[in-house]
């Protein structure tokens, strides 16, 4: 009802007073954009964390009740004995799932361990007291992973397999991806690592470019995934770039951590320095990766939180004026993420060349 | 930091990781490998192309020096040849001029000597014939003169005298 009479209102006023709409409206709407506000920043929410099923939209039908329409995927748990169930036996965290003789139930994103009648056990600070139990399941994140690993897997084998058949020249969707790949290794890896040695980090900065690059853009596509703008996720390429860094890290670069100053002064001298030099060295070793798997994490976050509070904003204003402006806005922000998905992918592969560079220097001391 | 703990799932990680690094071993093998493979024959391909015709290049520069050498030198060649030829030529007319000079003037004195001669005969025949002639005329005279004995005696007398005054 107050939908039909807001709308009514708006037509009529709009050609009065613009202005005064709008400012009409958003008291009008005062009373009920209290729920609203809450239910689209519970959306966001929602949106920004991992999923046990791949969603594509819900509503609610006449009888009250939440309607899913969506994928379910499996659940994995490791709990003394292997439980594997479909995620839609959770039911959104509204029923109980009996498997083996264990009782599981979904509350806010995490499945816990219950009994027979699913009681959550909290404590003063809302977080629930029950039992987590290993949680492997194929979440919504790992299947949008798996489904940009097989679809690179094709994409880049067709692409290495047109070589072959068309006597080194790519055809196809190759000739738009073998610029990028000749990019990657002749900007990124060469002027970073060196022309000797970038060849055995070639594989890896090719890989997380690409991974990076089609999962940002996944995010983008309405299906809602937020696989790059999720910590552990981000946390897991930083690792790969912290360990190939220190595991091929050469004499030179221990020694650039371990002796910054080398024989530019005598060991007395440099024994007072050392103290404050070589922890911030140290230090700066798990700084490197740290500061890639915030930066991902970060920027993906945001630009999903802003672009999604643009289109929720879309449902707070609903007047004619209000709608399309923030419409615009999230077109124009959905335009802005397109090239950051592509920004953050390079400056991640761009960095971590950074740092193999480091790793790789075999250099005249300074 | 409490937060981002908080939302961080083992799971995902597990996931991630494994199929990050599946993922990395596969394209390794099949397409990483291959394409930069490729790329690299396909450049080193075009280096070896781009320098093979610049040595054409190269090659073809030198040949056209060679020409132009060779050229000059011919032209050089035929520039002495047609020089020695003028010398010869005019050594060979001035030899002959001189030859002809020569003979014309050995033919000549030769001729001269052969006019002298003829000249010497033919002017002691004629004082010969000149003094038969006078010889017969000085006979005729002198028959004529002498045919009395007081022309014979006058005749002594002036010889004698002539005779005297010497």
């Amino acid at each position: 009802m107050p939908l039909v009479l807001n709308k009514f209102y708006s037509i009529f006023t709009l050609f009065i007073v613009i202005f005064f709409t709008v400012n009409t409206v958003q008291a009008k709407d005062a009373e009920a954009s209290g729920d609203l506000k809450t239910e689209i920043k519970e959306y966001i929410t929602h949106h920004l964390e991992d999923a046990y099923d791949f969603s594509l939209f819900s509503y609610t039908n006449k009888s009250g009740k939440h309607i899913y329409i969506g994928i379910p995927l499996p659940v994995i748990l490791w709990d003394e004995e292997l439980h594997v169930f479909s995620s839609s036996k959770l039911h959104h965290g509204l029923e109980v799932v009996a498997s083996g003789n264990k009782y599981y139930k979904l509350d806010h994103g995490k499945i816990y361990r219950t009994d027979a009648s699913g009681i959550i056990f909290y404590d003063e600070s809302h977080h629930a007291k029950n039992i987590a139990p290993l949680d492997l399941s194929i979440t919504k994140g790992v299947a949008s992973m798996i489904l940009i690993a097989t679809l690179m897997f094709f994409l880049f084998r067709s692409l290495a397999r047109s070589y072959e058949k068309n006597g080194g020249v790519p055809n196809g969707i190759g000739r738009f991806f073998e610029p990028i790949v000749l990019y990657i290794r002749d900007e990124i890896a060469r002027p970073n690592i060196g022309d000797k040695k970038h060849g055995k980090y070639m594989s890896f900065l090719l890989t997380v470019f690409f991974f990076i690059w089609f999962l940002n853009m996944l995010g983008l596509t309405p299906l809602g995934v937020n696989v790059t703008g999720n910590i552990a996720v981000t946390f897991g390429l930083a690792l790969l770039t912290f360990l190939i860094t220190n595991l091929t890290g050469t004499k030179d670069y221990w020694l650039h951590i371990f002796d910054p100053l080398g024989s530019s002064m005598k060991w007395f001298a440099k024994i007072p320095l050392y103290v404050i030099l070589i922890p911030i060295e140290v230090l700066g070793i798990f700084i490197k990766p740290f500061s890639l798997l915030i930066r991902l994490y970060a920027n993906m976050q945001a630009g999903h939180i802003v672009l999604m509070s643009l289109i929720g904003l879309m449902f707070i204003f609903k007047s004619w004026l209000g709608s399309p402006l923030s419409f615009g806005l999230a077109f124009a922000i959905s335009i802005i993420e397109l090239l950051v998905a592509l920004l953050q992918a390079y400056i991640f592969t761009m960095l971590s060349a950074l740092y193999f560079g480091f790793a790789a220097e075999e250099h005249e001391h300074h | 930091m409490e937060k981002l703990i908080g939302e961080f799932s083992l799971g995902l990680f597990f996931w991630q990781s494994l199929i990050f690094i599946g993922l990395l071993f596969m394209l390794r093998k099949f397409a990483w490998k291959p394409i930069l493979d490729a790329v690299n024959d396909r450049e080193t391909s075009i280096k070896d192309a781009l320098a093979s015709a610049e040595a054409a290049r190269d090659e073809m520069k030198n040949l056209q020096s060679d020409n132009q050498r060779i050229l000059k030198e011919a032209r050089a060649e035929k520039e002495v040849l047609l020089k020695e030829a003028r010398a010869t030529r005019s050594e060979l007319i001035n030899g002959a001029k001189e030859e002809a000079q020569e003979e014309a003037q050995k033919i000549l004195s030769q001729a001269q000597d052969a006019i002298q001669s003829e000249k010497r005969a033919a002017v002691k025949e004629l004082r010969e014939q000149v003094g038969s002639i006078a010889m017969e005329i000085a006979e005729k005279v002198l028959q004529k003169e002498l045919e009395n004995k007081d022309r014979q005696l006058e005749l002594v007398d002036q010889l004698l005298q002539d005779t005297k005054l010497k």
